[in-house]
């Protein structure tokens, strides 16, 4: 079976200040559906700019770059916002919702752009809905971004990046905004869709958030450094009931009765 | 489906940002409202002004008589006495294309009625004179012919005087003297206010030409004679027609009259309507220009601000095109709604200070169309061309945008 993602030697030149920037030096990759991966890497190592390459954000310098076995890498602006649209489903840092709009209607959003399927407003509406009970926030739905907390809006973000049934749901640094507690929230959010057989690819630079994926890649100055399966790999519902024990210890919430 | 989607998330953005929509057409409404206002004010202005013109009285031709000179001293115009009523007479009966003549006298006195008194215009007049001057009677009638052939003691009142001398009563059949001549009131004048020259031009006392000169002021010649043409176009004709005859009527001695026309008269009226259009177009610009900079920068400030949106739009897939139409469809609701509300504001302000302030408004249909033209022409592109600047940006470089 051909992978979801391919992308062979892919290189990114940044052109805009007095000295061109390389960030990504040519990476070859392949991702199989299904699979669960973690870019990481230090600050300024490319995993953003990378990210931004998978997620057709922005286009590669050199390099070629199949998605669903369509070659992307040459594809003018409006082609590229369809392939965001119906095969990507990004989840941003900084959540990037619609300000002032319910969490139904930001994640109404990617269908009122889709082009090859047309839906009712109904059936867009029960769309959303399903998403929004899939990331468990369905009573939420009325709610405006400013209403609920980063945890909620950011898994009101990942159900608008499923909106459409993507190949595959990209993130960038999902928890970088987020406690330890909510992080862990996402990451088993994840993990659910990924055992549904969802297609996921994210960046992080935290240790103990990439141990909760199948594979993670390391990058170092724009290329790709290590590659590997995760080994003793994190489950969410365990992180989560280890983490309440130690809060219980530190009195930090109310524990168990003695 | 596609557009009725946009539509949609444009309505949706609208309403979501309530304040904003409100502000952006408040700008609309207060631009277009102000210029329709203004511009309504000072057509009222005009207007006035223009009916003073018209209350003058139309076509009228005005025969005064010339300088004289005696002894190397020449005299202005109107100070000989040169015109006599045998000069109106023959007008009345040679000129073609006239309505009507009346020879006229003009002198002050002291009357008295009703145990008071009042210093007053008297002037005399043919029966023709309220015609001429598109001037009613309102209570009684005018005078006749055969009061003038008859030298008749009566007399026709402007409001002031009836005013000042009848404060409470009827004045017609009762009696008004003159030089201690009783005359008969026969008739009062309509108010006619102010003339463009600031004096009261119902302070008058009308009685016949031929009772003024004979019995009031005992003079042989007349002050001047008002002509009415039939039309318009026929003044120039007819004020050389008088030319002709009164030249002929001198048999060669030099001219000792001049005839004006209203149209020279009310010159200096005219400068004042267009120095009044003049002031209106200024001020409409002006505040055009201010209603649509106000326009102008909520736009821009409002699209600029939401660049990150349009970044997130981009970044799930909109093509440019889709926020393009999304913000055109914005500028359009908000344009065409503030402008609906700009009109009737401006109607409405227009109406509240005629009605409360007194002030005279003709609320123009041009100054509509082209306020609403200007702001919706100002708001529609810097609604949209700084959104199609940031629809042309990359995704990610919107997204950054802070």
């Amino acid at each position: 079976m051909a992978p979801v993602v391919q992308i062979k030697d892919i290189h990114k030149i940044y052109e805009s200040g007095e000295v061109p920037v390389h960030a990504v030096r040519g990476v070859t990759l392949d991702i199989q559906k299904g699979e669960f991966v973690a870019l990481m890497g230090a600050s300024g190592s490319g995993k953003s700019t990378l990210m931004n390459l998978l997620g057709c954000l922005d286009r590669p310098t050199r390099g070629s770059y199949y998605l669903d076995g369509i070659d992307v890498s040459g594809l003018e602006k409006n082609e590229l916002a369809d392939i965001r649209n119906q095969k990507l489903g990004f989840v941003f840092q900084g959540f990037n919702l619609l300000a002032r709009t319910t969490a139904l209607e930001n994640v109404e959003l990617p269908m009122m752009y889709g082009r090859s399927r047309r839906h009712s407003g109904a059936q867009i509406r029960d769309r959303a809905m399903h998403c929004l009970d899939i990331v468990g926030l369905a009573n939420r739905a009325d709610h405006f971004p400013n209403q609920l907390s980063g945890g909620q809006q950011q898994r009101v973000a990942i159900a608008r990046g499923l909106v459409n049934e993507p190949q595959v749901l990209l993130a960038d640094e999902p928890t970088g905004n987020l406690d330890s507690r909510t992080s862990i929230d996402v990451m088993g959010v994840f993990q659910r869709l990924n055992e549904e057989g969802i297609t996921l690819v994210m960046v992080t630079h935290e240790l103990d958030i990439a141990r909760f994926c199948r594979r993670n890649l390391i990058l170092r100055d724009g290329v790709v450094v290590r590659d590997e399966p995760v080994q003793n790999r994190s489950i969410a519902a365990h992180e989560l009931s280890r983490l309440k024990e130690a809060e219980a210890a530190a009195k930090l919430i109310a524990g168990p009765p003695a | 489906m596609r557009f009725t989607n946009i539509f949609l998330v444009a309505l949706r953005a609208l309403r979501r940002n309530t304040m904003r929509s409100i502000l952006t057409a408040l700008g609309i409404i207060i631009g277009i409202g102000a210029v329709i206002t203004i511009v309504s004010m000072g057509n009222g202005a005009k207007a006035r002004v223009e009916a003073q013109v018209a209350a003058l009285g139309q076509n009228i031709i005005t025969v005064y008589p010339g300088s004289f000179s005696s002894g190397g001293m020449r005299s202005g115009f109107g100070f000989s006495q040169t015109l006599t009523t045998e000069d109106a007479d023959a007008i009345a009966a040679e000129v073609q294309d006239i309505d009507g003549v009346s020879p006229e006298v003009r002198d002050r006195n002291q009357v008295l009625a009703n145990g008071l008194n009042w210093n007053t215009q008297v002037n005399g007049e043919s029966p023709d004179y309220p015609y001429i001057k598109n001037w009613n009677i309102v209570q009684g009638a005018m005078f006749t012919d055969q009061d003038v052939k008859s030298l008749a003691k009566v007399a026709v009142l402007g409001k002031t005087v009836v005013d000042q001398l009848f404060p409470n009563e009827d004045p017609v059949g009762q009696t008004l003297r003159i030089r201690n001549l009783p005359f008969r009131i026969v008739g009062v004048l309509d108010v006619k206010g102010f003339s463009l020259f600031g004096s009261d031009q119902d302070d008058v006392v009308i009685i016949p030409y031929t009772s003024h000169m004979k019995r009031v002021s005992r003079r042989t010649s007349i002050s001047s004679i008002l002509v009415q043409a039939t039309e318009p176009e026929k003044l120039d004709l007819v004020k050389q027609r008088i030319e002709d005859l009164l030249t002929q009527r001198r048999k060669g001695r030099e001219p000792d009259f001049t005839v004006r026309t209203q149209e020279e008269i009310a010159n200096v009226a005219t400068e004042q309507s267009k120095t009044m259009t003049l002031l209106l177009g200024g001020i409409a610009i002006v505040s055009l220009v201010v209603g649509g900079i106000g326009v102008m920068n909520i736009m821009l400030v409002s699209v600029t601000e939401r660049t990150r949106e349009i970044g997130i739009r981009l970044a799930i897939g909109a093509h440019g095109r889709d926020v393009l139409l999304q913000f055109l469809i914005e500028a359009i609701l908000l344009t065409v709604l503030g402008g609906v509300l700009g009109i009737l504001c401006g109607i409405g302000a227009s109406e509240f200070a005629s009605y409360y302030f007194g002030l005279p408004t003709l609320i123009s249909p041009l100054s509509i169309v082209l306020a609403v033209a200007v702001s919706t022409v100002i708001g529609i592109f810097f609604g949209f061309y700084p959104a199609k600047k940031a629809a042309e940006l990359d995704p990610i470089d919107a997204l950054r945008y802070e």
